[in-house]
């Protein structure tokens, strides 16, 4: 019996109140996980707990309060240290988010260590996010950014990844699964390529961390930068994963409280990692609730995540590909659930503005990756992404409600 | 009919849609099937309005002391939304347009089904609009 039979999906909507409501009179089909997943009760239920119970100020509080605040932030950097199965707890630093993660590690790694003449290496299918950090980096140092570049599938070759690597490059920073595609990266190969001619590999997992199992010690990358929004959390949460020995080379990115151990006019020393890089108060709250995402993921477990999502990819193929003038942007072979498409002779802002009139939420637009859609020669897609709590009833009301809109076009 | 009139009467007709986001769409839709076609030449670099997530292409010229608006988008709902604003300022005097207080957008709850990032695109819209009016005006003050 497969998993996907044995957990209810209901069981997990209900775990969803957002889920649960109308827009613009129709019930809401949420297909824009992509950009940010919703948060279950349990979630909701920590944050307010948080703020009901536990609100105070993290480290050096002497009271009860302050402690137990602390106990559980340092709670979920321990959750998230056995989630991606770092070697030690203190290997995870909280930033914002995935952004945050790699303007860290380009200035607090890369300013200090690249040189004229050095190459960073992206691919060509990179959220703004992780192209203008490099590019700014880049320009401070005058090394150079080159691109490995996206076939007409939406797939990078590894052959063509080799060839671009040498002894100049020095960082690798490559996004595991596309926000814009869904393609899934080769990243397990790129690592060790990488890792031949003495690169250090970043990996954005954004994509990937609310959809595969993550192993930071079996990849071996030496960054990994994730979102807790993306992956049932709340927002404005991110995880930076270092090596320590790669984290300890860095300096400190900002300046201020929690980063130092002591401060003069003459000069300051350094906390320890990861404090050194979580200057200033932290988003207490939306950390401490993070482990409470964590965890159901974990309940979850990625088995199911994995089986429901690849169902819902099939089955949305199997109706989508059907409609008059249906055309998918991303075709790769190995596919995260998403579904990046065209309509002939519909523009996608007209597509997504129906859609949101039939209750169904999608994102429109060049989803920060304007580089790619410029490879496809398009402006941008429409693009339904899937999570845990989508059914293959909603896939149907989708394609549904697609053939009726194209009608309309079709005069 | 007066630019206020105008309004007004946009106002009407889209109560009478009840705030059904899909009959709503229906209709500007169908209003922007309506609006005059704009010549090709017309939809250059410099008529694009900036600040829209869609395209789209603003023109105007002097007709007997008053302005005539061209217009077009490369989306159909915008399309629709555009030819309001034309409908509205269309045939107007420079001096009419750029004192005109632009309120029916607020008052059809645009803002509730395009969003605020598009209304600023709307914004941009108008002041494209009123920019043109200012140009001729002085344009046509300068003649005389």
């Amino acid at each position: 019996m497969s998993v996907v039979t044995d957990i209810s999906v209901n069981e997990i909507r209900k775990q969803f109140p957002i889920l649960n409501q109308e827009v613009n009179g129709k019930p809401l089909i949420y297909f824009d996980n992509a950009a940010t997943s919703q948060t279950p009760q349990v979630v909701i239920d920590a944050l307010v707990n948080y703020y009901q119970k536990d609100n105070a100020n993290i480290h050096r509080g002497i009271h009860t309060l302050a402690e137990r605040a602390t106990t559980g932030f340092e709670a979920t950097r321990k959750a998230v240290h056995h989630f991606i199965n770092s070697n030690e707890v203190e290997e995870i630093v909280f930033t914002k988010g995935t952004s945050e993660g790699i303007n860290l590690v380009a200035q607090a790694y890369g300013r200090k260590f690249l040189k004229e003449g050095d190459e960073v290496l992206i691919t060509g299918m990179e959220h703004h996010s992780n192209i203008v950090p490099w590019q700014m980096v880049c320009e401070q140092v005058g090394a150079t950014l080159k691109v490995i570049p996206v076939d007409q599938n939406g797939e990078i070759s590894i052959d063509q990844f080799a060839s671009l690597l040498s002894e100049k490059t020095k960082i690798v920073s490559a996004v595991y699964i596309s926000n814009s595609l869904g393609t899934i990266n080769p990243v397990p190969e790129m690592i060790e390529l990488a890792h031949k001619v003495g690169a250090k590999v970043l990996v954005d997992a954004a994509q990937a961390a609310p959809h595969h199992k993550l192993d930071v010690q079996k990849l071996n990358c030496d960054w990994m930068a994730f979102s807790a929004h993306k992956m049932y959390g709340p927002t404005g949460v991110g995880v930076l994963y270092g090596k320590r020995q790669v984290l300890e080379k860095m300096d400190p990115y900002q300046g201020g409280g929690e980063m130092i151990r002591e401060v003069t006019f003459n000069g300051t020393t350094y906390n320890d990692i990861p404090y050194k890089f979580e200057a200033g108060t932290p988003n207490i709250a939306d950390v401490v609730a993070f482990k409470a995402a964590i965890e159901f993921m974990n309940e979850i477990g990625f088995e199911y995540l994995h089986e429901q999502e690849q169902a819902l990819l099939t089955k949305g193929k199997e109706l989508l590909f059907d409609i008059d003038g249906f055309q998918p942007i991303g075709t790769a072979k190995n596919k995260a659930s998403v579904i990046s498409f065209l309509i002939d002779g519909v523009h996608p802002f007209d597509l997504g503005m129906w859609l949101d009139a039939k209750g169904i939420a999608v994102r429109t637009g060049h989803h920060c990756t304007q580089p790619l859609m410029d490879h496809f020669n398009i402006e941008g897609t429409v693009r339904a992404s899937f999570a845990v709590y989508n059914t293959v009833e909603e896939i149907e009301r989708f394609a549904e409600a697609l053939t009726d809109i194209v009608k309309k076009f079709r005069k | 009919m007066s630019i206020a009139d105008k309004q007004q009467e946009i106002v009407e007709e889209f109560s009478m849609l009840d705030g059904d986001m899909e009959m709503t769409i229906n209709y500007i839709m169908e209003l922007g099937e309506q609006l005059p076609e704009m010549s090709e030449a017309n939809k250059t670099d410099d008529s694009i309005v900036k600040g829209c997530q869609s395209k789209v292409w603003l023109m105007a010229s002097e007709e007997d002391g008053n302005v005539k608006f061209e217009a077009d988008s490369n989306t159909a709902i915008t399309k629709g939304l555009v030819s309001l604003l034309v409908r509205v300022l269309d045939g107007e005097t420079p001096d009419n347009i750029m004192n005109a207080e632009i309120n029916f957008p607020e008052q059809i709850g645009m803002n509730r089904f395009i969003g605020t990032q598009r209304s600023n695109g709307f914004a941009a819209m108008i002041k494209q609009m009123k920019l043109y009016a200012l140009a001729l005006g002085s344009k046509s003050q300068t003649g005389a």
